[in-house]
């Protein structure tokens, strides 16, 4: 007799709960396009816990119809830890914002990320705090001009992937809200991998940051600025694909294929490298100079957080299969009064 | 000629020298073998906040009390039967507790002129006159070492490390103590450096040895067996008891246990010892800081195990945001809070009760949880039984209070049989299908709890979070009559507990002058004090507090039934606000921040004073 596993279509990841974010916003699409990777990916819906901090990023848990906790800012990296060690039977994604994951929670994304704790961190990055109301986040650009910074921001940016990268990530990956196959098939590759997986996504705020990320998904221009990765493959881009990454010593420089320059003599991706420094290259190209790249940057295999850990309890509880609380109690010096 | 043997029924040895000689183990070897010799044991480590503080100056010194006695004691000693001292600056910084007449043990060969410097004195101390009351016996502690060590030709630094044994054996002849479990100890603990292990044992028997050639013309003493209650028994520790009662706990409720804890003094011992424990299902995790580690926990929590979170008052500070969480989502998990020296970073290696207001009210918005604290190193392990049993049947984080006193106190503690130890019945709501009704995350059971739903359960898929929920179905409701509603129930939740917990015992009379109501870590000292006051005749009674939230039903009745109350804590009053915000009475207080537990005189001293 074979019991049949019901197929759950992606309508069947939301809850009942109406969506709340503004219309327009960029987490639609990311909402949706989880709700398609998960249908794809086939785990039940009981074996999934979205944990979140706080932001309008963070709200998504209320829309899955799965497990879900809304925790508090910053935090939901440390939460996670704790369900995935003490359940590691579940599937646990992040859902974080820019504000979330890099300012308040910068701590615990980056020890999360290098103990390699085998959740999904999903960056929505919006270059903004959304909820809030629009002061400048750690990802907005110098000279940002917000409620807070009336004369424009003076800090410097930080990139995420390039934080992940210098926490050892084993999977980096970006893409974008308006992108959906690529974003549907990138969610779906974060969590078939096993241990930290950290996608940073694109995603556009049209009520406080408008147009962030125009440049990356303007129909006119967007296959100029950005540069889809794909394991193996030299890196090529552009409108006409006639245009590449080359290294120039240690540097990358856009070159234009033709003219004595052939697609060998192009930098090729190597997801799998055991060296980080590819990915941290890829990470560091920003417009206007480079195209911004998209895809799978790093995926390697290493020791994973919780399986580790529920490890040295299984090999102790072997390695003293009965093991009773009347002897650890008796156990030392002990004396009997009568 | 043998030396006269005096009986005794107690005596208290401070142990005091420079933090790197040894005195917290010499101090805790005579306490496992008195203990082994069936007495009732207690102990009072006292050490410097650095770990090796400069050498030979006053700042440190380290200190090991212990008081052992053929009857029932519930503190390590007011004043001191023996001191030994090692140096000058241990000399000067303890003699004030040796009383009139005691013995006072000197290591001779540190009273020199650059130990003097050391310790910021102008003269030899031992030259003061002062002296005179006390019996003094100086010993050339370091030579004489040296000299049961040389066949072995070590180092004279490594030779020197192993005075503290001499010093321990010449205590074990003047009390008549065995020397058996200490050098077992020896072996079992350098079994593995042979040389270092026999020095140890040549310098304790030297020790043992020189009492009993040299000093036989004073009397030694016997302590002889306390008449404790019949049972099987074992030396134990606060933090110890502490986390051996939370595997048990999860035991009894059979569940794995999960820790989310960073280190903090004084509450580091419970996270090394439960990690030493995985056999029994515990996973400790060591966080980035302590808001990580009671995320961790409730993340735990949520997943099903039994979950706690260790720490000491800065750790709870930064914990606050999430209690409040973990509050509001009503899962249960022990937030342990040992408590020491405060504000700020204050005094680490001491003692206080000054967290008690921060764990009642140290979260935004009406946030109350349940607060259970523990009297003495052996009640640890009951109490965190008891802050289990609550937390999974209230659903809710329980606030266990301990202090740097307990945790690091010592005394004997009654081994229970598992087995006969009263379950913990948890149930979680089991599988649902589409044809039953939808699942409700926040409908209360006859004791105001929700069910606790666990992930992985089919059909009982739900959020939870921090924003305001609706009464039975847990979604986000920002209704103000909810949310009024939501507050006032979770308030009444805690409440009720009251109805749970056994009324408060009094020591004495149900009426009388004067009520001494105590919590935490001064039940010693108070039970002591108040047994030698009722034994003068004098009309005072004694009750003790393990909840603090909520506060035992009979509390308030008892609060009128004497003339005077008072509350003895190791703050500025903290108890004392809660009592007369709770009931409008007004009490006495007596209070004590110097990072030492109250002595039992200085107690006796303050009710006799309240009575008049
Ligand atoms: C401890 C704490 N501090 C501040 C806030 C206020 N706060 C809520 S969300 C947020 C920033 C959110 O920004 P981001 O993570 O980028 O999320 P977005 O709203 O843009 O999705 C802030 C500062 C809070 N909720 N908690
Ligand atoms: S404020 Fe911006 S990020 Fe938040 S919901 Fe509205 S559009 Fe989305
Ligand atoms: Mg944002």
């Amino acid at each position: 007799m074979s019991t049949e596993l019901p197929v759950l279509k992606a309508a069947d990841f939301g809850s009942d709960q109406d969506v709340r974010w503004c219309p327009g916003c960029g987490d639609y699409s990311i909402l949706a396009q989880m709700k398609k990777a998960l249908a794809a990916l086939g785990t039940p819906r009981e074996k999934i816990a979205f944990i979140s901090g706080i932001g309008c990023s963070s709200r998504f848990p209320y829309y899955m119809s799965t497990y879900g906790m809304h925790s508090i800012h910053g935090r939901a990296p440390a939460f996670a830890t704790g369900l995935k060690s003490a359940r590691p039977d579940l599937q646990v994604w992040v859902i974080t914002g820019d504000g979330d994951a890099l300012s308040i929670g910068g701590n615990h994304l980056m020890h999360a990320i290098r103990r390699n704790v085998n959740v999904n961190i999903v960056l929505f990055n919006n270059r903004i705090y959304g909820l809030t109301k629009g002061q400048y986040s750690p990802t907005s650009e110098i000279g940002k001009v917000t409620k807070s910074t009336p004369m424009g921001s003076v800090d410097n940016p930080l990139t995420p992937l390039s934080l992940a990268v210098g926490c050892g990530a084993t999977f980096i990956a970006r893409s974008i809200d308006t992108n959906v196959k690529h974003l549907a098939a990138t969610l779906q590759q974060a969590a078939e991998h096993n241990g930290t997986s950290f996608v940073e996504v694109y995603q556009n705020c049209n009520i406080f940051n408008d147009g962030a990320w125009k440049y990356a998904t303007d129909r006119a221009t967007k296959q100029d600025n950005v540069l889809e990765l794909e394991h193996g493959k030299p890196l090529i881009f552009g409108a006409e694909s006639n245009k590449g990454i080359r290294l120039n010593g240690l540097n990358p420089e856009v070159v234009e294929l033709g003219n004595g320059i052939a697609e060998d003599d192009l930098l090729f991706h190597d997801a799998k490298s055991p060296e980080p420094t590819l990915a941290y290259l890829l990470s560091r190209m920003h417009q206007p100079e480079f195209p911004e790249a998209i895809g799978v940057f790093r995926q390697i295999d290493a020791p994973i957080y919780d399986d580790q850990l529920n490890g040295q309890v299984a090999a102790a509880q072997e390695a003293a299969p009965d093991a009773q609380l009347n002897d650890l109690f008796n156990s030392g010096n002990t004396w009997e009064v009568e | 000629m043998a030396s006269t043997v005096e009986n005794i029924s107690r005596a208290t040895i401070r142990f005091a020298g420079d933090s790197g000689d040894g005195m917290q183990l010499t101090g805790t070897q005579l306490t496992n073998t008195s203990a082994l010799a069936g007495n009732d044991v207690a102990t009072f480590p006292d050490f410097p906040a650095e770990i090796r503080a400069p050498r030979g100056t006053r700042a440190g010194v380290s200190g090991f009390q212990v008081q052992f006695a053929s009857e029932d004691i519930f503190t390590p000693g007011d004043q001191l039967d023996t001191l030994v001292v090692m140096n000058p600056a241990a000399l000067v910084t303890n003699i004030s507790d040796l009383r009139s007449g005691g013995l006072l043990i000197v290591n001779e060969d540190n009273f020199v002129d650059k130990e003097f410097r050391l310790a910021k004195l102008e003269a030899n101390p031992l030259d003061d006159p002062d002296l005179d009351q006390y019996r003094l016996i100086k010993i050339k502690m370091t030579l004489l070492t040296r000299t049961a060590v040389e066949e072995l030709e070590l180092s004279t630094k490594i030779a020197d490390r192993c005075k503290n044994f001499f010093a321990m054996g010449f205590v074990y002849w003047l009390y008549n103590r065995d020397l058996q479990p200490t050098l077992d100890f020896i072996n079992a603990k350098f079994g593995g450096k042979p040389e270092i292990a026999a020095a140890n044992e040549k310098a304790l028997r030297a020790g043992y040895n020189y009492g009993e050639t040299t000093e036989a013309a004073i009397s030694t003493y016997q302590v002889e067996k306390a008449k404790l209650e019949p049972g099987r028994y074992k030396n134990i520790m606060g933090n110890q008891a502490l986390a051996w009662g939370c595997i048990a706990a999860a035991k009894l409720s059979n569940k794995d246990l999960f820790l989310g804890s960073y280190p903090i003094t004084p509450a580091s011992d419970i996270l090394h010892e439960l990690s030493k424990h995985k056999k029994f299902g515990v996973r400790t995790f060591q966080a980035e800081d302590e808001i990580a580690a009671v995320c961790a926990t409730i993340g735990a929590a949520f997943g099903g195990h039994m979950s706690i979170t260790t720490s000491s008052g800065p750790g709870i500070a930064l914990k606050g945001e999430a209690m409040g969480l973990g509050m509001i989502l009503e899962l249960p998990m022990l937030i342990i809070n040992i408590q020491r020296g405060g504000p700020s970073t204050g005094l680490p290696t001491k003692t206080e009760q000054s967290d008690l207001l921060q764990v009642m009210y140290g979260r935004n918005g009406e946030s109350p949880l349940p607060v259970i604290a523990a009297r003495s190193p052996a009640d640890c392990f009951e109490t965190a039984i008891e802050a289990w049993r609550v937390a999974a049947k209230f659903m809710c984080p329980v606030m266990v209070l301990s202090d740097g006193y307990i945790a690091n106190g010592a005394e004997p503690w009654r081994i229970p049989d598992f087995n006969a130890l009263e379950k913990i019945e948890i149930v979680h709501p089991g599988e649902r299908s589409e044809e039953d009704p939808p699942f409700l995350p926040y409908k209360r059971d006859e004791f105001l709890s929700r069910p606790w739903a666990l992930p992985g359960t089919k059909g009982l898929e739900h959020r939870i979070g921090g924003l305001e929920k609706d009464h039975e179905t847990g979604n986000v409701s920002y209704d103000p009559e909810n949310h009024e509603f939501m507050c006032k129930i979770r308030q009444e939740k805690i409440d009720r507990i009251a109805d749970f917990i056994p009324e408060l015992e009094v020591d004495g009379e149900e009426s009388g002058d004067l009520l001494v109501l105590s919590w935490g870590g001064t039940y010693g000292a108070c039970t002591t004090a108040v047994t030698q006051c009722q034994a003068e005749g004098l009309s005072v009674s004694h009750a003790h507090l393990r909840f603090i939230n909520p506060f035992p039903r009979n509390l308030e009745t008892l609060l009128g039934n004497f003339k005077k109350v008072v509350i003895p804590e190791l703050n500025l009053g903290q108890l004392q606000k809660i009592v007369s915000s709770t009931y409008g009475v007004q009490t006495e207080g007596i209070h004590k921040l110097k990072g030492r537990p109250f002595t039992v005189s200085e107690l006796k001293e303050q009710f006799k004073e309240l009575i008049g």
